[in-house]
């Protein structure tokens, strides 16, 4: 058989269906979803610090807290919607842990909402999202 | 992991939160890049930590690719005593590096 233009370009068509290799928004509300469970999941209490314009995406100062928690916070798990897998990182705190907060530098591969859930020893689970604009998104080429 | 800097405050009060910055010097290769031959370049980053003071967990956290290549990190404990706190790395390859640094409650 000979490959035609119209052949070619009909492969090349399939091509670009393929599902992009990064998470969706979707896959990350499944995440929360399995975090939360059957609690109600709540915006306030915990801060997410991003920039909003973000120029280079290979280091992004990150800064996560939850301000005087009414009971202990078990967890702190954050999520992006834009990069190659989900997660970004979990932290878990012990009983030697001081205020619930964490800096740390992440990796964003392109514009996107980074999400932050504060799971609390009382059952109550808490989010803040943060929507940005990647203008140099981290090298995953 | 060539080098671990931690930074603790030289003295601490007892029962007041303390910051504790640590900078580890680390690629943290994602695994997404790839080399000049197109081959993938295989995932190597610290993918877990764990924080104790005397033995008691102060913080634990699972690290995924999306983590900045040398990973800074800055997090608080609260000491009742003066002792050690003990930091421990794990990367992909399994190795475990331990980091100690003493708090002094004054």
């Amino acid at each position: 058989m000979t490959q035609t233009r119209r052949h070619v370009l009909t492969l090349l068509g399939a091509a670009a269906m393929v599902p992009p290799a990064h998470a969706t928004p979707g896959e990350v509300e499944t995440l929360i979803r399995a975090l939360t469970g059957a609690s109600p999941l709540r915006d306030g209490l915990i801060r997410l610090e991003l920039p909003v314009l973000v120029e280079n995406g290979n280091t992004v100062s990150m800064r996560v807290s939850v301000a005087n928690p009414p009971s202990p916070v078990d967890s702190i798990h954050v999520f992006a919607d834009g990069n190659p897998l989900p997660h970004v990182a979990v932290f878990r705190f012990g009983p030697r842990a001081g205020v619930p907060a964490i800096s740390t530098r992440i990796r964003l591969a392109t514009s996107q909402t980074v999400t932050a859930i504060a799971c609390l020893r009382d059952g109550t689970r808490w989010r803040d999202s943060v929507e940005l604009l990647v203008t140099l998104a981290a090298c995953i080429e | 992991m060539d080098r671990v800097l931690i930074n603790v405050p030289k003295q601490v009060t007892r029962g007041v939160p303390f910051e504790i910055k640590i900078l580890v010097s680390h690629p943290m290769e994602s695994g997404q890049r790839r080399d000049q031959m197109g081959q993938a370049i295989p995932r190597d980053i610290i993918n877990h930590f764990v924080a104790m003071l005397d033995g008691e967990l102060v913080l634990e956290a699972d690290f995924f690719p999306a983590i900045s290549a040398n990973p800074f990190l800055s997090f608080s404990a609260v000491a009742e005593k003066s002792g050690i706190l003990t930091l421990a790395f794990t990367d992909d390859k399994g190795e475990v590096r331990t980091e100690t640094a003493a708090v002094t409650v004054g």
